[in-house]
């Protein structure tokens, strides 16, 4: 039993884990603030589970969920990242409430509020399955790191300090955007997967905010372009919150009182850390 | 090397750049001259592919730049500077000149003495004062493979010793035969370094000539002085 508990609590970390560090990527590395992450964790999450539900191998479909994410992130992405910084805020949080609108009304692919149950177990030892779920996320931010002291990375990070200064230098900072997102998106979309064969089930809440503010708590509190931070400060909020659980007696409570510790967190960050705990970049 | 043919841009009513006809020559350091709002910094923007125009052609070296993408502009080579200062202030300045050229720490530290710029290439730009943010920001420009030099009032804001070595690394660039196209409100400076000077005045190109001419033209002197 409190082995189970303990399996599902990692794997739900490392799944956190490269939610997280796939969205600095585009936030904390190229300066896109794109508030539409999760809608490419939930395509993921539903590509995989509809592809496995339909007899389709699983490490087949975790690419597929991957890729599809991406290609849509990159589709979204050649439009909106001309806009100016606020507006691609805007139209990417727009993109939630779309996602959650369609994953509603889409019943012959998604049974709408209903749900997908009985997406099938990868490993059926969920010992195997949290061994599975961090050798991915492993692998996955060993890439993003590498990514980002690239070339590529170095380009991504002169589009955030200075986007003009960079095109003046012969980049061409509307190609290098989308590719942050379409690369950022990718990894969204594994983590959706493995979030989906982890539950087992997945419904349109999947693109509620409410998960989206808990990795963007910790973004802000480990510190923009900081992958460490990200990690660190992943796993300390997460710690934080399944405390909560036991702490609070009265379900009802978990939920605000959640909200009200990341506000809390993230109000003392900004006072006494306002570059995060590992960030060298301004917020 | 550098033309601008009956080049207009308008933003909203301003006219900030109206027929505007001029060249830089190779090997030349040719200043561009003329009071506050006169178009300058307009000029290079356009130039550079950061604002593009309503009227006119821009050819470099008989290819014609006119309205392509600042990045494109920038490969066919042009590379300038900002009036205000635009480094990458989260970066260290190897990473700074790296997206300018992929290049060894050889030829950065040699850049970087060029432009009297001794800091350790690991130090992050916002460290640096403004004066040595320009110098960065120069050092960045000289690396990027490029023909043709623009820069928008390198002196402009900074203290009077790193002014002082802006004018030097002008001259050394000089010497070299380098072809620059210079914006700068230091009237001695311009006249003692320039080839030609072309004077702006609301938009539009008042004269062009050698420095001797300009100083006693009776035109540039109302522009300046008011009539
Ligand atoms: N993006 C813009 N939008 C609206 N008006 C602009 C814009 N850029 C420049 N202008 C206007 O165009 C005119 C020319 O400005 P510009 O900056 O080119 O002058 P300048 O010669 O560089 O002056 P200074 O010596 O003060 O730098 C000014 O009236 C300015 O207000
Ligand atoms: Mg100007």
């Amino acid at each position: 039993m409190i082995h189970e508990f303990l399996f599902s609590f990692v794997t739900f970390l490392f799944i956190y884990f490269l939610v997280a560090v796939s969205l600095n990527l585009t936030i904390g590395f190229t300066g896109l603030v794109n508030l539409g992450h999760m809608v490419f964790f939930g395509v993921g999450a539903y590509t995989s589970a509809i592809l496995t539900i339909n007899g389709v191998p699983w490490y087949f479909a975790i690419i597929v969920a991957g890729v599809v994410a991406s290609i849509l992130g990159a589709i979204i992405a050649s439009i909106t990242v001309r806009l100016k910084g606020d507006y691609f805020a805007m139209v990417t949080l727009g993109l939630v409430f779309i996602a959650i609108a369609v994953s509603r009304n889409w019943i012959s692919l998604t049974r709408g509020a209903l749900g997908l149950p009985g997406i099938p177990d990868i490993f059926r030892n969920n010992f195997y399955y949290t061994l599975f779920t961090i050798g991915v996320v492993t692998i996955a931010i060993i890439i993003i790191y590498f990514l980002t002291n690239s070339e590529t990375g170095k380009i991504f990070q002169a589009i955030r300090d200075d986007e003009t200064a960079t095109a003046i230098l012969g980049k061409n900072t509307y190609f290098y955007k989308i590719l942050s997102v379409a690369i950022s998106t990718f990894f969204a979309g594994i983590a959706g997967s493995l979030f989906a064969h982890h539950l087992n089930f997945i419904d349109p809440t999947l693109f509620d905010l409410e998960l989206f503010v808990f990795i963007l708590a910790i973004l802000i509190s480990g510190g923009l372009a900081s992958i460490k931070g990200t990690i660190v400060a992943g796993f300390i909020l997460s710690v934080l919150i399944t405390l909560l659980r036991f702490v609070v007696v009265t379900p009802e409570l978990i939920g605000p009182m959640r909200n009200m510790l990341f506000l809390v967190i993230l109000i003392l960050i900004l006072i006494y850390r306002p570059r995060g705990i590992f960030g060298r970049v301004d917020v | 090397m550098l033309s601008l043919k009956n080049v207009s841009k308008s933003f909203g009513g301003v006219k900030a750049v109206n027929g505007c006809t001029f060249e830089v020559e190779e090997n030349t350091i040719t200043s561009l001259i003329g009071p506050n709002g006169a178009g300058k910094t307009t000029a290079f923007n356009i130039i550079s592919g950061l604002t593009k125009i309503d009227k006119g052609t821009i050819r470099l070296i008989r290819k014609n730049i006119t309205n392509l993408p600042a990045y494109k502009i920038a490969q066919s080579g042009i590379s300038r500077t900002f009036q205000l200062t635009k480094v990458f202030k989260n970066m260290s300045i190897k990473d700074n000149l790296l997206i300018a050229k992929k290049t060894d720490e050889e030829e950065m530290k040699q850049v970087l003495d060029s432009v009297y710029l001794e800091k350790p290439l690991d130090t992050i730009a916002s460290e640096l004062s403004y004066g040595q943010q320009r110098l960065l920001e120069l050092a960045r420009a000289l690396l990027m493979p490029h023909s043709l030099l623009m820069l928008d009032e390198p002196t402009a804001g900074v203290n009077p010793k790193i002014r002082q070595e802006f004018k030097s690394i002008l001259k050394k660039l000089k010497k070299q035969g380098k072809t620059v196209l210079l914006i700068e409100h230091d009237m001695e400076f311009v006249m003692d370094i320039s080839d030609f000077v072309i004077v702006m005045d609301e938009g539009k190109v008042l004269r062009v000539g050698k420095p001797k001419a300009i100083v006693k033209d009776k035109k540039v002197l109302e522009a300046y002085l008011g009539k």
